[in-house]
């Protein structure tokens, strides 16, 4: 018999007391390995989703953490909004003029390309305009570009896909102002589907309703990313609610009144809408809330947002980055917390195996004296003790770490819903590599005093007694 | 195979002082001789065999084992030598209450000489009458039957002396005749020399030298002579 075997007798001889002291190590473990892995969803989740395809993300002067969780993330709210003519400023000649016609713009913003339209290229520029609310989850209006050229994905190749109908489309008589794209979360928890209205809410959840509705065109695939929780909206469609143009005081009255006429209804799908029937808003009333950006080049990003921060008006922040510092600032110190407690709760546990092997130490010092007179020496029998403690340490942080990842894969089809992580029964986070080595140094501390105790047996008194 | 000469062994009393319990001038066990020695309770009966064990140093003398000088070895050394030259036979079995029976004569393998010949193991516990309770732990077998697996145990590694300590004194009667006879037969078989204490005159007559201890015993003396 090898001493491991022997240790094993020991410990199975005391089983009440080894499952104990083995459980209550399995616990903390246990604490140890889901703090990590909640941890390492947070950061994959955080990570994964601040880089949806765009490098920059610009909006008004302000907190560029707030600016990146409610544009990226849809959390948080708005800082502020930003003129339309701030967008245009990405935008080349071309484009500019085209919407200077288009919505009826100061002739002089067509003369010249946007002063940071050379750093773009053949990249993209992206309108968001947030405000409004369906339900619980945050209505964005945007262009159809968000759907053609943003990506998901864990290496940003996969485009949104669609479970049922399409995106939404530019105007058209066909298909109007008010088309409407919904994430998976939004369609499974306000149960809408394909054909059905709904009316943006201003502000917040429980704020009034708009008198225009949306008509959903399409219910996006499960991406993982908060535009799974996010209601689309063609921004045109956004800017012609109440309430959204913003006000300009040589503008008429009974101009600034819309819709003049409502648009006729079909028997089945979206609204039919002429482009007369609404009075689009002038570019002076449009504004926008943030605007994602893709340069031609990533290394041109850093120098525009060096050039956007340096003007007075807006700033640009790299999501990713902003996210990190996030997790170093915020969420990184809790981890720590967290995982302070739950490495106390493993010397606790550790201490508890001192406890219990030391308190055997009485009813065993004859066994040792036993093994002494049959030839064991000191160093033998105190081994004996450390190994003993090894095991409750090793069998400890086994059961903890497969009852712990046995928890992440129970919740797995959650994690996945949820954040759009997945998750298995051997996903790790790399700290964990490092349990059973510090369970290990916890067990050996912990038998130090057992193992004094079992190398200074008497003998002679032992076998006497 | 055993030579002591002038061993003198003495104990801190807790009053202050120390006092002398062993003083032996000359004891001598033959190879393969088998020798009782008769001693009544407190006469330094288990603390002479813990120091032909090396388990206690002692403060004066020679304990020359196989022509090696056990007072000269380290604790270390007394250990190593202790367990490749000497088997152990306890008054109360003492048998690990974790281990099977095979596994109680396997620990004096495995201590002794290092190795586990399971079959010489299992042989033994034949040669005892216990082969079909090999797998029993120590609360499962009679009292005779645990001496039985103590035996089988102290011989395991094959020793050239066993020292044993009254084995029968917690059997009964029927049950001791049957110890005395394994112990006995199975040194003989391996030739090993036996240096039993016991107070039981009926068990030790059955030797073919007995000695005793309050002749051998100095201090046994000293102390009559004190009281």
């Amino acid at each position: 018999m090898n001493l491991i075997q022997i240790a094993w007798r020991n410990f199975c001889h005391r089983s009440l007391s080894s499952i104990l002291t083995t459980l209550s190590l399995s616990l903390g473990v246990g604490l140890v390995v889901l703090v990590l892995s909640v941890y390492g969803v947070i950061n994959e989740a955080f990570t994964r989703n601040a880089s949806v395809g765009y490098n920059l993300v610009v909006g008004p002067k302000g907190s560029p953490l707030q600016l990146t969780l409610n544009s990226v993330f849809y959390l948080s709210q708005p800082i502020e909004n930003l003129p339309y003519t701030e967008y245009m400023e990405f935008l080349s000649k071309s484009e500019r003029a085209k919407l200077v016609e288009q919505f009826d713009g100061d002739e002089e913003l067509a003369q010249r390309g946007g002063r940071y339209a050379p750093f773009i290229g053949d990249g993209f520029v992206i309108p968001l305009a947030l405000g409004d609310y369906f339900g619980e989850f945050r209505v964005v209006g945007t262009t159809p570009l968000f759907f053609e050229k943003l990506r998901h994905g864990p290496d940003l190749e996969q485009t949104f896909a669609f479970s049922a109908g399409r995106t939404f489309k530019d105007f058209s008589e066909e298909h109007s102002y008010f088309e409407a794209v919904v994430g998976s979360r939004v369609a499974k928890e306000m149960n809408v589907g394909i054909g059905d209205e709904f009316f943006p809410t201003h502000g917040d959840p429980t704020g009034h309703g708009h008198d225009l509705g949306f008509t959903i065109v399409g219910i996006m695939e499960p991406t993982g990313t908060p535009n799974d929780r996010a209601a689309f909206v063609n921004l045109e469609g956004f800017y012609l609610m109440d309430g959204h143009a913003k006000p300009i005081e040589e503008m008429p009255a009974e101009v600034i009144e819309k819709p003049r006429t409502e648009p006729e209804s079909t028997e089945s799908g979206p609204r039919i809408a002429k482009r007369d029937d609404y009075r689009l808003l002038s570019i002076p009333e449009r504004e926008v809330t943030s605007i994602l950006i893709r340069t031609e080049n990533i290394m041109f990003a850093p120098s525009m947002q060096n050039a956007i921060n340096e003007g007075i008006r807006s700033q640009a922040a790299a999501p990713v980055g902003e996210i990190n510092k996030l997790m170093g600032l915020i969420i990184g110190p809790l981890k720590n917390a967290m995982l302070v407690i739950t490495l106390i709760t493993c010397v606790v546990a550790a201490v508890g195996i001192l406890v219990a092997i030391y308190n055997s130490m009485n009813d065993r010092k004859r066994d040792i004296a036993v093994m002494r007179a049959l030839g064991a020496r000191r160093s033998t029998v105190t081994s004996i003790i450390v190994y003993e403690s090894l095991l409750v340490a090793t069998i400890g942080a086994a059961v903890g770490w497969i009852l712990a990842h046995a928890g992440i894969t129970a919740f797995s089809g959650t994690i996945e819903e949820q954040t759009g992580v997945q998750v298995s029964f051997f996903t790790t986070s790399g700290n964990e590599i490092w349990i059973l080595p510090l369970v290990i140094i916890l067990a050996l501390i912990a038998a130090l005093l057992p193992a004094w105790s079992a190398y200074r047996t008497d003998v002679g008194s032992n076998l006497s007694s | 195979m055993l030579k002591i000469s002038n061993l003198v062994k003495s104990f801190p009393q807790p009053e202050g002082g120390s006092i002398c319990v062993l003083d032996i001038p000359q004891l001598s066990v033959d190879e393969g001789e088998q020798v009782a020695l008769i001693g009544q309770s407190g006469g330094g009966k288990t603390t002479l065999l813990h120091l032909i064990a090396g388990l206690l140093s002692p403060d004066e003398g020679s304990i020359l084992i196989d022509g090696l000088e056990l007072t000269k070895l380290s604790e270390q050394g007394r250990d190593r030598f202790r367990a490749g030259t000497i088997g152990y036979v306890f008054q109360t079995f003492n048998l690990l209450p974790a281990f099977t029976a095979l596994e109680n004569v396997r620990l004096g393998m495995t201590f002794g000489s290092g190795t586990t010949e399971s079959d010489r193991a299992m042989d033994l516990l034949k040669r005892v009458g216990l082969g079909d309770r090999a797998q029993y732990r120590p609360s499962q077998l009679s009292v005779g039957q645990q001496q039985r697996v103590a035996i089988a145990r102290a011989m395991a590694s094959k020793p050239r002396l066993l020292l044993a300590d009254e084995p029968t004194a917690n059997v009964d009667p029927r049950s001791a005749e049957t110890v005395l006879e394994l112990i006995r037969e199975t040194c003989s078989e391996e030739n090993v020399a036996m240096l039993m204490v016991t107070h039981d005159l009926q068990i030790a007559s059955q030797f073919a030298r007995v000695d005793r201890l309050d002749e051998l015993n100095q201090a046994f003396e000293d102390q009559l002579e004190v009281s």
